[in-house]
Order: C-alpha cells, then structure tokens, then sequence
C-alpha cells in the first residue's frame, strides 16, 4: 500500500476518516427535524471566519470553528425569535457571511482567492500536523455529543413540544446541536470544502434512510457509507488525481442512487410480507357489521 | 373531588394580538376525568397549552400539583399527547424508540436501565402495538399513529395525562383501543384532561365538561347528555357530516 508511505497521505486519510464519522453523525438529527440545509448555510458563514484568520494571521480552521459556532447560534435564536421573515434573516446571514470571506481574503496581505478556493472546495493534500490535531480535537467533541446525547438530541429532534413537557433543556439541547454542526463544517471543511460539506452530512443519512426501518440503524449505516466514501475518495483523488471533495461527493450520490435501486425490491417484498401476515388475522374482504345489517332492514 | 391536580384562575392568553383566552378558571381534581369541548378557535387547545408552558400567558395563576406552573418541574408526573397526523419525523424510527423518548423525564442523564426498557415495553403493550414494537412508524394508519403518540406519554407513567384531540382522525379500530387504553389509566387513578371535538366513544368515562367558547368557559359540570338516536346503545358517534366539519377547518391558527 505505498498509499501510506507519505505522511501527507497519512494525515489526508486520518482527517478523511474522521470527517466520514462526523459528518453524518450530527447530519442525521438536522435530517431528522427537517433543517437539512442548515450545513450549507454553516459552511457560508465560515468563511468569513477563514477570510479573518488570513487577515489576523491566525489559524484558519479555529477562526473558522468561531465564527461558524456564531452564526449557528445566530440562526438558532432567529428560529426563536425570528416571525415571519426567519429566512430572510437566514438568507442575509449566510450571503453577508459568504461575502465577508471574500472581503477578508482580499484584504489580508498573504490572502488571495486563491487561497479561499482551497477551503471552498477543500484541499486534502496540504492538511498540516496543525490542522490534524484540530480535526481530531473537534471531531471527538462531535461523537461526543451525537453518541452521548443521542436519546436527548432523538428526543428533540423528533417533536420538540413533547421534549419540552418531559423536562428536556431543549433550548440548550438546540443550541449543542447547532454548535456541533458548526464544529463539524470546520472538521469537513478541509476535506470536502465549505461548499460540498452539507453533502457530506445528508446524503449518507438519505442513502441509509432506503435499508434501515430503526433511526439506530441509520446513524449506523450512514456513518458507514460516510467512512466508505471519504476513503475511497481520498484514495481514488491519489490514483487518478481528481479533487478528492467533488470525488467524495459524487461517490456519496453514487452509494444514494445504488442504495435507491436495491432497496425498492427489498421495499417490496417487506410489503407482501405485511400483507400477507395482515391476510392471516383480518378477513380480507370487506364485511358489514352486523348491527348495521339489522338497523338497515329494520328501518326498511 | 379530590386535591386539585390543574387549577387555572383568571387566565388570559393571546396569539399575537388576538385575545384567544379571556379569563378562564378551571380546576381538575385527583382522579378527574375532564373534556375540554368547544367549536375550533373556541381555544380548547390553547387552553390545554397554557398549562404544559407552551403558550405564554398574560395574565391569571396556573398551578400543577398545587405548585406554581413556572416553578413546576417535576415533569415525570405528566404525560403530554400532543395534537398531531404523524409520529415520524425526517429519519425512520421504531415504536420503541419514539415510545422511549417518553421515559427520558425519569430516566438520569437520558440512560434507560433495565426498568426503563419494561416500561416502555409496557407502554406499548398497552395500546396494543406489542407485536409492532420494532416496526417503523412510517408502515402505520393514523390510528396507530395516535397510539404510538399515547403510549409515548404512558411511558413515564404519568399521573396526570394531558390529551389534546386524541381522536382526532382516529379509525374506529384504533378508536376502541384508546378508549379502553384511558379506561384502565382511570381506573389505575390517573386525572386526565383532554381536549375533544365531540365525546365519541369516551363519553362514559368522562366525569365532567368544560365547554369553551370565544376564549370563555360557557359550561362546567356534567358532559352534555346525547340525544335522540345519538343516546341509542351502539351509537358509534361516525357521523356522515362529522367529517366535514372537522376536516377542513382543523387547519385553523391554533393547532
């Protein structure tokens, strides 16, 4: 496997991993109250933060985690408070986010677009000792939070209003899940880049979403498919040399598509089995009560 | 009646600028079984949603278990149903783990131990989907929908259930089940207030209404007795027009 005799690969692979656990893993609960989008528009806002860590001199990838973990939490206390115009606000917050990073970068004197477009569409080749020691970090405060609070985030998730009366803090519960997903964009963001890394959090779950009937084995097979992908993107961009986040992405949508057609047959015969275990218990033809027959006739 | 378990007094609330309660009192004693009935927008379900703290009130005292309601935290003594179509969410889910979220206020730091697991399985025993368990939500009628949704509020064995419009799109199958299901809660001396559209199949269990209307209590005492060929034994309350009453308004600004 000469694959691993370079340290850069070594630490491309590592941070690929890693990524492929995460992502997914805080992706099912955005899928599950339905904010699927809300990574894409995570990714927006941190790149103001990658545009101010060149302007500041200072790691990209923790200025990134900042900002990202700001607007995550701007966009929570919109769902609030927000009225009617929620996405309006959403709407300013991620172009003003996407345009503050392009002003920074070009401020900054080491910037350049050049530069951004590394974080945009990811870089895994030049991901430094520096930068794996981050991912490492926040990766292992994402499994934290998604594996440890799985019942509570499930909870919350799931129907908010109930969470509420069974004594849940859903509103610190909402605020972790925003974090999380801003800590993860700046985990993936490396690897896949800020514009692909929502990818990377709902396909895999959409993918699991055609096997699975429990959400335990969603989270199951969609961190699967997540670590599948990442690797075998990250090594097919070795091989081939093809940018490994668009080639993660389209193997994602790949496994999605695959998953899609081996499941309807499988989607079928589970309904033939339910019918017919249905057939066994109940008449299959429909019959009048007999009360009603009795009324009918009488009242004739 | 017993210690009161529910007491509002003077309590008003508003959905944006419309006054939608306009000072209610209503008390629910230990053992109680009460129905909140009233016309959609009368603000039965607002009412019900003052008390769990889903709806902010602007004035009057709600007290649960005799302890103030911003104060109260012993949630473990409620069980909520809310009103809803559906028990899934974006991702699949099993009856067991929709039911489980139901034990998280007694279980610490969100762990379900060995006890937890049985409740929640008796939960489900309960209403009838034991053989379901493991099934996805999305393979289920509405009915069952409703079911999951009941044994999910009986998984912390409550001693007070909050109901609102448990038979709200319900088949008569599911119907049947429900009723016996609150039936042997009662009997086991759970309080219930519930929120209905008509008494329906649990008009025998129901010891007192409270008819709301235009945000006022215009009746409180015995439920309103049937009559003519509705008080006939056997009457299963399927009304031909019941369903166009109740469908297309039931999208109204309070659910």
């Amino acid at each position: 496997m000469d694959i691993l005799d370079y340290a850069f690969m070594q630490r491309a692979l590592l941070a690929a991993v890693l990524v492929g656990i995460t992502a997914p893993a805080i992706g099912i609960y955005l899928v599950q109250r339905r904010q699927a989008l809300m990574g894409d528009g995570i990714g927006h806002v941190a790149m103001t933060g990658v545009g101010l860590g060149f302007l500041l001199n200072t790691s990209p990838v923790w200025m990134a985690t900042g900002v990202s973990v700001v607007g995550a939490v701007m966009m929570e206390l919109i769902r609030w408070y927000g009225k009617t115009r929620g996405d309006i606000a959403l709407a300013m917050l991620f172009y003003g986010g996407m345009a503050g990073g392009v002003m920074f970068i070009n401020l900054a004197p080491t910037g350049s677009n050049a530069n951004l477009t590394s974080y945009l569409f990811g870089s895994l080749s030049t991901v430094s000792e520096s930068d794996v020691t981050a991912i490492c970090l926040l990766a292992a405060f994402v499994v934290l939070v998604t594996v440890g609070l799985r019942r509570q985030l499930f909870a919350v998730s799931q129907d908010e209003e109930f969470a509420r009366v069974t004594g849940l803090p859903v509103r610190a519960l909402n605020l972790l899940t925003a974090v999380t997903a801003a800590v993860t964009v700046t985990v993936a963001m490396r690897v896949v880049g800020l514009l692909l890394v929502s990818a990377l959090m709902v396909v895999p779950v959409a993918a699991a979403q055609q096997l699975s009937r429990s959400f335990t084995a969603t989270f199951a097979i969609a961190v699967a498919i997540g670590v599948s992908v990442t690797l075998g993107g990250t090594a097919t961009s070795y091989y081939q040399d093809v940018p490994p986040g668009a080639t993660i992405v389209l193997l994602t949508i790949g496994a999605f598509i695959a998953l899609t057609a081996l499941a309807t047959p499988l989607a079928r015969r589970r309904a033939r089995a339910a019918s017919a275990a249905r057939e066994a218990g109940d008449p299959a033809e429909c019959v009048i009560p007999a009360s009603r027959e009795a009324a009918g006739k009488a009242g004739v | 009646m017993g210690e009161p378990v529910i007491s509002l007094r003077g309590v008003r609330a508003e959905l944006g600028s419309r006054p939608v309660l306009r000072g209610i009192d209503l008390t629910v004693g230990r053992g109680e079984v009460v129905a909140l009935l009233g016309a959609n927008g009368s603000g039965k379900s607002t009412a019900i949603r003052t008390v769990i703290g889903q709806v902010p009130v602007s004035a009057g005292e709600i007290e649960l278990f005799g302890v103030p309601r911003r104060r109260f935290n012993d949630w473990r003594r409620v069980g909520y149903v809310p009103q809803r179509t559906t028990a899934a969410g974006g991702v699949p889910a099993t009856i067991t783990e929709i039911v489980a979220s139901g034990r998280l206020s007694r279980a610490r730091f969100g762990v379900l131990r060995k006890a937890d697991h049985e409740a929640v399985r008796r939960a489900i025993g309960l209403v009838g989907l034991a053989d379901r368990a493991k099934d996805s939500v999305n393979a289920l009628s509405g009915g069952q929908h409703q079911r999951v949704l009941i044994a999910r509020a009986l998984a912390a064995e409550p001693e007070l259930l909050i109901m609102d419009e448990p038979m709200a799109g319900v088949d008569l199958a599911s119907q049947e089940v429900l009723a016996r299901t609150l039936r042997e809660q009662v009997a086991a001396g759970v309080t219930v207030l519930l929120v209905l559209h008509e008494l329906g199949p649990l008009e025998p269990l129901i010891d007192r209404a409270v008819v709301l209307r235009d945000g006022c209590v215009t009746h409180d005492g015995p439920p309103p007795q049937a009559v003519g060929q509705h008080a006939l034994p056997g009457h299963d309350h399927v009304h031909p027009h019941a369903a166009h009453d109740a469908e297309p308004i039931r999208t109204g600004l309070l659910s």
